[in-house]
């Protein structure tokens, strides 16, 4: 029996307003604007070196806050934009100074292009690349560097997150709908009072931080009465007598918030969205922002509202999805260079949290849960993600309602575990009640929401690293030597030799990487502080230290490590057929992969079909598998960083599987030269051959608290969840998998026939969203290579 | 207990996340059989041309030398150990589920001493069973194995006689016989009949009034009834084995969600609810 291939989006739930609003947001292009980099490059040159750099920072911000134009939509219930109208996307050329050629190559690229006019390109080209010459974070930092470092971050094998975004990798608490900016003003002002000049050295240099925040405090304040003045005049101007009292309310709310704690759903909403505005304008801090446990934060205004009848749950649902395609307003800013490689996306990486647990531990699911999952159904957009926590306590019928969304195949929700989360929280040093009330950003990244600063710092490329070990040092695929000469593996004469030879190989990255991450951190603390993010991150007012300095209650820099499926499943080749039955020598092996297989299919393929590879509960593959991970922990985790915060270990991929996969040359596990390595802690395409619960059981052998994240992708044809039945089994396997430990599972619910389909006819698949890493995105803005990527996952059917 | 296959997560053999083993051997033949290789008793070898990469390793080296599992063979006998700690494995997932076990064909009660050696072992560590069965055997053998599974599913192929020897090699008068037995049982095992919905072969109306008419006399009810509509994935595994897919060209389709929508409102003429797929 046929079934239709994705299910028709319920788009019948939206109303007139939200369907129009969405449709402009997904219509209109993606551009660039200047306007946010010619009011810096003007602050900066009349007052550079004038007043510290916090203070510098303030300022520009209140600069960008008073100037830039302010845009209020027909129809639009929560306003604010960070460029001068949607989907206009500012540059940061105090990070990264795009040349001319940068701008044209994004206004001309195929995918993901940003429009910007040869007028505004030539303006840029005059004042504002001029200045910046010599002064950008990355200049800064690539600079710094050691020509190892360099040449291995040409080579592939890591890659650096911080030379062209500023680390971010935050997420909300609920304190801004309790206290508003006015009132942070009047801390920072006791804190101010407070500073013993004698006995604390660093009096003056907090004092100056402090008085940077109280700026950013006037400038966020400004900027919305900016908008409370426009929807005014509007209101005087419209004949439509019903958006005149609409454009009424907003300003009414646009004067009350963010200068007050919000008094009503739609006030709570607009404090979060200038506050994220204001985020995303001081800096462009990856992963964009996060209001976090979104539907616990606007809960009690809800409950409020219906109580006191100035609420329902239709209103409640318009002034979400109005929420909701903001976040699709804006595109990620465009990268360049290797980080345009792994990371080529519209997808800012919002990842809104709903369900799991409360600061106490108990099940947090309310009613405006369900209604998020509605509004994201019937959304289907872009941005932003949304993840479902399933903790024990969480009930069935929420994670049902879930698995109903997933079955769209839109790749969202993603399901996080919060009973294995908060352990992984508590491991690193939060309390309790901090862990609970923590959980999962950007894709898969933990965080204790509102008190952290946990910041990403590159990619670590495990299969290059064991490429370059079993070369003796040399990367075949640059020809330089990068690494350390631990032998000719022809010579090794057991496992453990090479094992060790691939460690000493990856503790030299590792350490390599380590090094210049404290630098580049340093230099963030001292040209780039977050004065306006630091309000919103305990304890930095209270410590009266930015964001960027170890203000944050909790400091973590992580590394993420990719490719260790194809990692366990290279050395269990060679264990097996090298060491073990002697089937192949090492030489022939070597060869073999030299040559891309040339000639050796039957090699290539008997390894394949005979070796055990992670990911189908072999416990000798996942024996290997549980030593890789643990010695990548014991080599990254504990080493302090500039912030009083510790190294740890990170599981996520992003594309970047793609990147690292084609600078590889071919590997022992049959896979081919160029392609794609293992995403997450996924096992490797086609590896996984013994069903999805061999595939929860075999990552369930890792200990998964010990990293800031793991992630799994799992796909399964859609004929696979046809009936409510069929939901209630997907249901258990994730609980299975989480009651194994696991932290993320995610899901693809769409079969290979309709992905080649929409390879042959674009056209027709203009809204198939599928899943990435730890978001989703557009077929049709995908590389080929990372569309082929996403088919050669292993396709789950129904037995 | 000889196998041709053991499925994990396997979601559509009963309640829950199941695991199935498929037993080796079985006394019909049934043209549209999906699992042609689970018919004989004896190891059956299974060829896939397309993923043959023409090494020549099959012929020199055999099954095992063969580096892309083109060539495998269907048929294995396995331990009661070895079964046991493949179907452990699931444990977690099946007890998450309300799964279990599901021991298919081939038709299972061929082997009742294999079987029941199997249905105890779990039944004492707690596994839900489920056979999925013809009911072609001697009642006694039916009746040894009943207390030793939670379920019985069983097919409904056709309520003629003549047509059931013609299209599954065997009449139907003991099948029948032993499911009016099985429903009569003081406390039985749940009961899930299963039609298998061919359009040409069993679909008429004369046929499924014939099917709703017996399945309504019976002595209990059964638990649940599924319309399983036919697909042809016998097909591929016939070519695999280099035997002819029903050689004797009969006609068989598969039914239209018309004919499935139709055949449910009949049964429901009769009291009977079902259930399409599963």
């Amino acid at each position: 029996m046929k079934f239709p291939l994705t299910c028709p989006a319920n788009e019948g739930g939206m109303n007139e307003r939200v369907r129009r609003l969405r449709q402009e947001s997904i219509d209109t292009p993606t551009t660039l604007t200047i306007e946010r980099a010619l009011i810096e490059t003007a602050f900066y040159k009349e007052n550079y070196g004038k007043m510290p750099n916090c203070i510098l920072r303030a300022r520009n911000f209140y600069e960008i806050c008073k100037k830039k134009t302010i845009y209020i939509g027909e129809g639009e219930l929560i306003v604010g934009e960070r460029g001068p109208k949607p989907k206009a996307v500012p540059t940061f050329p105090e990070l990264t100074c795009h040349s001319v050629e940068d701008l044209r190559t994004l206004n001309s690229r195929e995918l993901q292009p940003y429009y910007i006019s040869e007028e505004d390109i030539r303006t840029y080209e005059r004042e504002v690349i001029p200045y910046w010459q010599g002064r950008t974070q990355r200049e800064r930092i690539f600079s710094h560097v050691s020509k190892e470092w360099e040449e291995a971050y040409h080579a592939g094998v890591f890659t650096e997150f911080m030379e062209q975004r500023a680390g971010g990798h935050t997420a909300m608490d609920g304190k801004m709908y309790r206290s508003g900016l006015l009132d942070l003003k009047k801390r920072i002002a006791e804190r101010i009072a407070a500073l013993d000049y004698i006995n604390d050295p660093l009096a003056t240099d907090k004092e100056q931080e402090l008085e940077a925040m109280s700026i950013s405090c006037d400038a966020a304040i400004l900027f919305a009465e900016r908008h409370a003045e426009l929807a005014e005049k509007m209101a005087a101007e419209t004949k439509d007598e019903k958006r005149r009292a609409e454009l009424l309310k907003i300003a009414d709310v646009c004067r009350w918030v963010p200068a007050h704690a919000p008094r009503d759903l739609q006030e709570a909403i607009q404090m979060y969205w200038f506050v994220h505005l204001g985020t995303v304008t001081e800096l462009n801090g990856w992963d964009c922002m996060n209001p976090g446990h979104i539907d616990q934060h606007l809960w009690p205004f809800y409950e409020k509202g219906v109580k006191d009848g100035t609420m329902t749950r239709e209103k409640a649902k318009e002034l979400i999805s109005c929420f909701w395609i903001k976040f699709n307003n804006q595109p990620a800013p465009p990268k360049v260079g290797v980080t345009a490689l792994e990371s080529g996306t519209y997808n800012d990486f919002t990842n809104i949290n709903i369900g799991g647990i409360d600061r106490e531990g108990r099940n947090a699911v309310n009613e405006l849960s369900y209604v998020i999952l509605e509004v994201q159904e019937e959304l289907h957009e872009l941005q932003p993600g949304l993840s479902v926590h399933v903790a024990k306590v969480t009930p069935d019928d929420f994670v049902l309602a879930a698995a109903k969304v997933i079955r769209q195949g839109h790749g969202y929700p993603s399901l996080f575990n919060p009973d294995t989360y908060t352990r992984e929280l508590m491991r690193q040093g939060k309390s309790r009640e901090d862990a609970n009330e923590g959980g999962c950003s950007g894709c898969i990244e933990v965080g204790a929401f509102g008190k952290e600063a946990y910041i990403l710092t590159g990619y670590l490329n495990t299969p290059k690293i064991l490429e370059i070990t079993l070369n003796n040092g040399l990367d075949p695929v640059s020809g330089k030597k990068l690494g350390l000469e631990t032998g000719d593996p022809r010579t090794f004469r057991t496992y453990d030799e090479l094992y060790e030879a691939y460690h000493r190989q990856m503790l030299y990255f590792v350490n390599m990487k380590l090094a210049v991450n404290n630098y580049i951190e340093r230099m963030f603390s001292l040209y780039a502080p977050a004065t306006f993010l630091s309000l919103f991150i305990d304890d930095c007012i209270e410590k009266g230290q930015d964001y960027y300095s170890g203000g944050a209650r909790y400091n973590t820099t992580y590394i993420q490590c990719t490719g260790l499926g194809t990692v366990t499943d290279c050395l269990s080749t060679l264990k097996t057929h090298v060491f073990g039955s002697g089937r192949y020598t090492m030489d022939e092996l070597l060869r073999a992969v030299a040559n891309n297989w040339e000639g050796e299919e039957k090699m290539r393929q008997y390894i394949i079909n005979h070796t055990p590879f992670f990911g189908n509960d072999n416990d000798e593959a996942d024996a290997i598998a549980v030593k890789v991970y643990d010695d990548l922990v014991a080599a990254i985790e504990g080493h302090p960083n500039t912030r009083g915060g510790k190294t740890q270990l990170n599981m996520l991929s992003t594309t970047c599987h793609n990147y690292f996969g084609s600078v590889c040359g071919a590997s022992v596990n049959g896979r081919m030269a160029r392609f794609a390595i293992s995403d997450g802690t996924s096992p490797a395409h086609g590896a996984d051959t013994q069903g999805p619960t061999s595939v929860v059981k075999s990552l369930g052998k890792l200990d998964q608290t010990k990293s800031g994240g793991t992630l799994l992708n799992v796909r399964f044809v859609p004929d696979m969840m046809k009936g409510e039945e069929d939901l209630k089994k997907l249901g258990s396997l994730i609980r299975t998998y989480f009651s194994l430990g696991g932290h993320h599972i995610q899901f693809n619910v769409v079969d290979t026939a309709t992905l080649h389909d929409a390879q042959q006819h674009p056209e027709r698949y203009r809204d198939l969203l599928v899943r990435v890493a730890g978001y989703s995105d557009y077929f049709n803005d995908m590389t080929p290579q990372l569309q082929n990527e996403i088919i050669a996952r292993t396709e789950n059917e129904a037995f | 207990m000889r196998l041709f296959d053991i499925k994990r997560f396997a979601i559509h053999d009963g309640p829950g996340i199941r695991t199935t083993l498929f037993m080796k051997g079985c006394p019909l033949h049934c043209v549209w059989c999906h699992n042609p290789e689970g018919i004989s008793y004896e190891p059956t070898r299974l060829f896939t041309a397309s993923k043959c990469i023409h090494c020549g390793a099959h012929e020199t080296e055999g099954v095992e030398g063969c580096p892309t599992l083109a060539l495998q063979e269907a048929g294995k006998d396995w331990t009661l150990e070895d079964i046991l700690k493949v179907v452990e494995k699931e444990r977690q997932v099946m007890e998450e589920s309300g799964g279990g076990v599901t021991l298919c064909g081939g038709e299972p009660l061929m082997h009742p001493e294999a079987l029941l050696e199997v249905l105890r072992a779990l039944g004492e560590r707690g596994f839900h069973r489920t056979v999925d069965t013809t009911l072609y055997a001697a009642w006694d053998t039916v009746e040894r194995v009943l207390p030793h599974a939670e379920l019985f599913m069983v097919d409904v192929k056709h309520m003629d006689d003549g047509l059931h020897r013609q299209y599954t090699g065997v009449g139907n008068e003991l099948i029948l016989d032993n499911i009016r037995r099985f429903a009569a049982v003081k406390d039985r095992p749940q009961l899930w009949l299963r039609i298998p919905l061919i359009d040409g072969v069993n679909a008429d109306d004369g046929n499924l009034e014939a099917t709703a008419s017996f399945i309504a006399s019976l002595p209990s009810k059964p638990e649940q009834v599924n319309l399983l509509p036919y697909h042809d994935v016998g097909k591929a595994k016939h070519a695999r084995m280099g035997s002819q897919y029903n050689p004797q060209n009969y006609k068989m389709d598969v039914p239209s969600e018309e004919l499935l929508a139709h055949a449910g409102d009949l049964f429901k003429r009769y009291g009977i609810t079902t259930i399409i797929g599963g």
